[in-house]
């Protein structure tokens, strides 16, 4: 491990593992703003999908646990899609109540379950599954093809979702409702159905992302234990420039600084360490500064109908 | 007249909140009973938390008002003029940093002076920790409710570092700071746990009511500011000084109610000082249309359910954060209905701020 291979290999191992959640919250919410709708509703997604699964996986298995997180996640997505594109109300406000929403939800159920006490809980977790062959591949073998399996999910939907908003009729649709809902509706598409189906699908992968967090990232649950990744993950949208490819790749950026947390403290050097808490939040940041004018939003982003 | 002032002004103006907190507290109540809890016990826990004797009411639940009334005073101002600030947590943090730093220094003044930097202090502090999404927003159009929300995190861990390194106290056991000096402490009711903040944070909502509907400057800030608009994202609409302006001064209000809070009530900073009050100030300032006077009566509310939440954990067993879900279906019930009348009221907007 102290060899240089051995530590970037350890290296980008960790940023791939840390930057899966990021991405399957991320490219699902990207899915949504392409159609028009920002949901900061996804930071709770994120953190209902992280408690279902760890419910459904101490009952029936890791494998449970992913779909339960999913089925979480699209659960509040529902409800956002419900209030913010059915009742037309305000985007901002509606994304920020129900990740509200979900802090108090989450944390009343688990305390319900698991006692006041807080001792960690043991939860089933996700094994590696390698890819034979590929993962021999010097240094970034490992780190790509022998992960737990939402890291290979990332790996299709990154070029589903290219597929989809790019060859698809619905997913054309869906981009045209994003640039101008009027102009998309005089063309026959059904906007509010779209974005709604597009908002859902969304939430469901960072439930997703969420439960990958519990099932092959930390290993347990803990109250309020996604701590802005949802967050995070728009602003790798805005860096992504709303391009699946380009959002997966910033994504990747925000793991490998993770990463680089590890590396330093592993290192022992004496910083404090919550300046590396600090970290991907200032990150995020300045990667909304950098992009922000050089890439085009869709248009419509963030428009009540 | 706006629609804020005309909507607590008429009968019609109480349904809303009164129908939403109604619900929050129903949908609480199915699902305390759903997950085997006593929906009875736990109300009649938030009651005697809240206003069920002379002791909860003063030192449990009107010390819960300051911290919203001056956080959500600024939101007023913020929210009028369009600029989502949802990082009121965090900034309230940083003004409680200040504070205390300033507090721990103070002990040689005579105490209207040392209250006063103190002040000053958590002000600048709370503003500043809004400067980097105001740049943001101003310069690169970019949304500062995400910039503002990131802000919070980076706000706990410093308070976190805060307190386990230069402001630790002396015996460097605990993280948390030493007391402040007495000259930096609020006067409090002598037997309770009031504080002169609340006259003072009243005040604050009452002069804000006058400038609202009194100056031209009040009348200039839009009612419950549209929604981000994409070409602002991209950078090509500029963001406008009333909209700086309102959202660094909200920040430092923010920032004021930590000072207080630790002037008044903690005399000394530690983690989790804020049990939510910037959100729970988002949630008081929506119930109330955006205006101040209303504030009053919804920050009251609100802090009586934390009071209460208190107690419903204590007696009922029931975990506090359950009073996050009050508030979110409250904010939901407020925002679905100022939906449908979102466009009129957008189509009915006064001036454009300069």
């Amino acid at each position: 491990m102290s060899t240089l291979p051995g530590v970037a290999a350890g290296f980008v191992e960790a940023s791939v593992r840390v930057a899966t959640p990021l991405a399957l919250a991320a490219l699902g919410e990207t899915l949504a703003e392409r159609g028009g709708t920002i949901n900061l509703g996804i930071e709770g997604s994120m953190l209902a999908g992280a408690l279902a699964s760890a419910l459904a996986a101490g009952a029936w298995g890791p494998d449970a646990g992913l779909l339960a997180g999913a089925l979480a996640g699209l659960a509040l997505a529902a409800l956002f899609a419900a209030v913010a594109i059915g009742a037309r109300a305000n985007q901002i406000i509606t994304g920020t109540a129900v990740s509200l929403l979900a802090t108090g939800l989450t944390g009343a159920v688990y305390r319900r379950v698991y006692g006041n006490a807080g001792a960690t809980l043991t939860i089933p977790t996700l094994p590696a599954l390698s890819v034979p062959g590929l993962d021999q591949i010097p240094i970034v073998g490992h780190a790509l093809f022998a992960q737990a399996l939402p890291t290979y999910l990332v790996y299709l939907t990154v070029p589903l979702l290219w597929w989809v908003l790019s060859r698809t009729r619905w997913g054309l649709g869906l981009s045209a409702a994003g640039e101008s809902a009027v102009a998309a509706r005089a063309h026959g598409v059904p906007v509010s159905r779209v974005r709604i189906v597009a908002v859902m699908a969304g939430g469901a992968m960072a439930g997703l992302g969420g439960a990958t967090l519990v099932l092959a990232q930390v290993g347990t649950f803990a109250e309020q234990m996604t701590a802005g990744r949802g967050f995070i993950a728009i602003a790798i949208v805005v860096l992504g420039g709303w391009h699946p490819v380009r959002v997966a790749a910033a994504a990747l950026l925000f793991g490998a600084a993770a990463a680089l947390q590890f590396l330093f403290q592993a290192l022992g050097t004496p910083v404090p360490y919550q300046l590396f808490l600090m970290m991907p939040y200032l990150l995020a940041l300045a990667a909304l500064a950098g992009r922000i004018g050089r890439v085009r939003a869709p248009a419509a982003l963030g428009q009540d109908l | 007249m706006s629609r804020s002032l005309a909507g607590w002004r008429s009968l019609g103006g109480w349904l809303l909140p009164v129908a939403a907190v109604s619900l929050g507290l129903l949908i609480l109540s199915t699902g305390l009973w759903a997950a085997g809890y006593s929906a009875a016990d736990a109300l009649g826990a938030l009651w005697r938390g809240s206003f069920g004797s002379w002791d909860a009411v003063t030192s449990a639940t009107l010390p819960r008002m300051v911290p919203l009334l001056f956080i959500g005073a600024g939101l007023t101002l913020a929210f009028r003029a369009g600029a989502f600030n949802i990082g009121a947590e965090g900034q309230f943090y940083a003004g409680a940093i200040a504070a205390t730093w300033a507090g721990l220094h103070l002990g040689g003044w005579p105490s209207p002076f040392a209250l006063l930097i103190l002040a000053a202090a958590a002000m600048l502090a709370g503003a500043a920790w809004c400067v980097i999404p105001t740049l943001l927003r101003v310069r690169f159009g970019v949304l500062e409710v995400i910039s503002t929300l990131l802000m919070n995190f980076v706000a706990v861990a410093l308070v976190s570092l805060m307190v386990t390194g230069p402001l630790q106290e002396s015996r460097r056991v605990y993280p948390q700071s030493d007391p402040i000096a007495a000259a930096a402490r609020l006067p409090i009711l002598p037997g309770t746990r009031l504080h002169l903040g609340l006259p003072i944070a009243i005040l604050l909502c009452l002069g804000l009511r006058v400038l609202y509907s009194r100056t031209q400057w009040g009348f200039r800030l839009r009612a419950l500011g549209v929604g981000p608009r994409a070409a602002v994202i991209t950078g090509r609409v500029p963001a406008g000084r009333y909209l700086a302006a309102a959202l660094l001064g909200s920040a430092a209000l923010a920032g004021l109610a930590g000072g207080v809070e630790v002037s008044g009530v903690s005399y000394a900073l530690f983690q989790n000082l804020s049990p939510g009050y910037g959100f729970t100030a988002i949630a008081a300032v929506l119930l109330a249309r955006l205006d101040p006077l209303g504030l009053m009566v919804t920050s009251l509310l609100f802090a009586a359910l934390e009071a209460g939440a208190g107690a419903m954990q204590r007696e009922a067993g029931i975990p506090s954060v359950a009073v996050y879900v009050v508030e979110a279906v409250v904010i939901l019930v407020v925002v679905v209905a100022e939906g449908q009348a979102f466009r009129n009221a957008i189509t009915a907007r006064t001036a454009e701020p300069a």
